[in-house]
């Protein structure tokens, strides 16, 4: 065996051979991790438990256009050839469905009980750079201000991140012009690259070594790591949706009431898609139930959609009535608010909200016609 | 500056508090004032201007400003209309029922800094409730204020909350009150029309080119006040106003209080007038 001749360290980088992906499955299992990665169910790539490689998407890819996904056997044994599909990692850090508490009437007030289980020991298989960026933005949202969500940090610190890097673009990414990809940030434990035969792991972190060291590998030569450059360089070439950022808060804020928001009001159904596939849409409600007899009261998160009139209602009314307004929210907060409120971008350019729009909404387009005739121009200033 | 970061493990940021309800006090047709009391007896400390998320058992939680304290017990109170599932279930709460609280959350009224000044309160209906908290706090350190006076704006007489209060603090407090309805009963004396209607005798007592502005009612009526403060010479920088939206968590992670780039919850409910002039003038924001 070809194992132990050097220990890895942090910014290493080592190659593997794809069928010892197991060893590692193996090792994060041992240390204690659920490893979450892609597999094919329904038609679609999910994020489900891995086991094992079988349970791995390949062959597969994925066609994606506006409104439009479908998979598609590649004829070959790539591992890694697609890219993002309706899950995010959002549902692990970020549960769609959370009981936060329990409350129970008493002699003398109300008895409250709390979730109490450890958080789970999740390795991320497959996070692309996209969603790297995206999970970087919920720690801002969520452990970046004056509150931080214990939930959330407690999970999130608990997390094990295998990043890989797309070597294919899909239909719908635009990371390229975002600067969101297709090469990883930093932050993950280890980076993967899939090349014709076998795997780049760049290490990131101690953890991310520890691990590596239990798993048959050489160091990365200098051609496997041109051969990354150039898969990437490659992808970024093969994207064909952008998205112009110049400026964008800007344009946006001076455009509140551009034509064009009615114009898309038109074509948006308001169901909310584009929320629950975003990797970065964190906004939730809560609801209150009672047992049947009255004495036992739950109160339980869900996702919420700024796309439902729901969301605004205050004191008898909703403030965002017309679809218009709601669009609107989405995407100004998406692009624009998002700076003042976190210094970043809440877009990473991952495209979801164009594949799964059941109407074909894309927003680098609504962008494009609303920079088109922009107010600024329009009144000649 | 640096902000003080509160970590909250797990998930009991979300919890609240059990406090007691001491007594019920009926304002109008649909809105009461509860007082309300820590059951466990710890104190509970709060800037005029914050405001609670008060839960009704299984029913739900709302935002509800502190309207202020009772004198000698120190309970806290909150004016609280019955317009939704949640209030309702809050106005129906007796003596003696459990409550939740989470908070105090938010940023009150500028009470430091305006010390010294002539203040003018501007209040539309339910508005006042959560100008009551800093009018209270004004009026128990009179000394550190210039004239104090309030114009009150309601739908009808039955309307008006806090009558014989503001009657009692207008004899002893020094506090001037202008009060006006939309529409009349057979008994009602005073003036009718829009609360700015009174700014020419809120002049009578203060310098409104110098005097700061503290109000807080539909937003209709704000956007159309700060328009005619201006008229009366009043500038955006002298007027502070309270928002209200929907909200769910109250520390800046459900999502639903925005208005623009702020967070009504964590960057409000009080702003400086240009803080949000803009985003006022834009429908469905």
């Amino acid at each position: 065996m070809e194992k132990r001749a050097h220990l890895p360290n942090v910014g290493k980088a080592l190659r593997m051979e794809k069928r010892h992906l197991q060893v590692l499955l193996d090792a994060l299992r041992g240390a204690g991790y659920t490893v979450i990665g892609p597999r094919v169910r329904d038609g679609a790539i999910v994020y489900e438990e891995v086991r094992s490689l079988a349970d791995l998407p390949i062959g597969w890819t994925d066609e994606q256009e506006k409104g439009h996904y479908r998979l598609k056997g590649r004829g070959d044994e790539a591992f890694f050839a697609f890219t993002t599909g309706p899950n995010s990692w959002k549902q692990f850090l970020h549960p769609p469905i959370l009981s936060l508490s329990r409350a129970r009437r008493t002699e003398n007030g109300l008895q409250w009980e709390l979730p109490n289980d450890p958080p789970p020991r999740y390795a991320f298989l497959g996070v692309r750079a996209c969603d790297l960026h995206a999970i970087f933005v919920l720690d801002r949202v969520f452990t970046g201000g004056q509150y931080v969500e214990g939930y959330y940090e407690a999970r999130r610190k608990a997390t094990f991140l295998i990043a890989v890097q797309c070597t294919v673009a899909g239909g719908t990414c635009f990371c390229a012009s975002m600067g969101t990809g297709p090469k990883a940030p930093p932050g993950a434990d280890l980076v993967f690259t899939e090349l014709a035969d076998i795997f780049v792991v760049e290490i990131g972190t101690d953890q991310g070594a520890a691990l590596m060291a239990q798993v048959p590998c050489q160091p990365a030569s200098e051609v496997d790591l041109a051969s990354v450059e150039g898969r990437l360089e490659e992808t970024a070439r093969s994207m064909r949706r952008q998205l112009d950022i110049t400026g964008l808060p800007d344009l946006l804020k001076r455009n509140l009431e551009h034509p064009r928001w009615d114009e898309v009001a038109q074509r948006c159904l308001t169901c909310g898609n584009c929320t629950m596939v975003c990797p970065t849409c964190f906004c939730f409600t809560v609801e209150d139930k009672t047992d049947l007899a009255g004495t036992e009261a739950e109160r339980v998160r869900y996702w919420d959609s700024c796309f439902t009139t729901a969301f605004t209602y205050t004191a008898g009314r909703a403030i965002r009535q017309s679809a218009k307004a709601r669009y609107r929210q989405w995407l100004t907060h998406k692009l624009a608010t998002w700076w003042d409120q976190f210094g970043m971008s809440g877009c990473v350019g991952c495209g979801r909200c164009i594949t799964w729009c059941p109407v074909g909404i894309d927003l680098t387009e609504e962008v494009w016609a609303i920079r088109q005739t922009d107010r600024a121009q329009r009144e000649g200033s | 500056m640096t902000a003080e970061v509160t970590t909250v493990p797990g998930l009991s940021l979300f919890v609240p508090r059990t406090f007691q309800v001491t007594s019920t006090r009926r304002e109008t047709r649909d809105t009461y004032t509860l007082r309300i009391r820590p059951l466990e007896g710890s104190s509970f400390s709060f800037q005029p201007g914050q405001f609670n998320m008060l839960y009704a058992f299984g029913i739900g939680e709302v935002p509800i400003s502190i309207s202020g304290v009772r004198p000698r017990t120190y309970d806290l109170e909150h004016t609280v209309r019955a317009v939704g599932c949640v209030t309702r279930a809050l106005v129906r709460l007796r003596k003696g029922a459990p409550i939740g609280v989470r908070g105090p959350f938010g940023r009150g009224w500028p009470l430091e800094e305006i010390r010294g000044r002539d203040v003018l309160f501007l209040a539309g209906g339910i508005g006042l409730a959560a100008l009551r908290a800093p009018l209270q706090y004004m009026l128990a350190q009179r000394a550190n204020y210039g004239q104090i006076v309030l114009l009150y704006g309601a739908r009808s007489p039955a309307d008006l909350l806090y009558r014989t209060e503001l009657e009692r603090w207008r004899q002893r407090s020094g506090l001037h009150v202008f009060i006006t309805v939309d529409r009349v009963d057979a008994y009602w004396r005073g003036h009718v029309g829009v609360v700015t209607d009174l700014l020419p005798l809120a002049e009578r007592s203060l310098d409104l080119k110098r005097a700061i502005v503290l109000m807080c009612g539909p937003e209709v009526m704000m956007r159309v006040a700060a328009r005619m403060l201006e008229v009366h010479g009043v500038t955006p920088e002298r007027i502070y106003l309270s928002l209200e939206r929907n909200m769910k968590c109250a520390v800046g992670f459900c999502g639903h209080c925005q208005l623009g780039p702020a967070f009504i919850c964590r960057d409000g409910p009080v702003f400086a007038f240009p803080e949000v002039q803009p985003l006022l003038e834009v429908r469905e924001l």
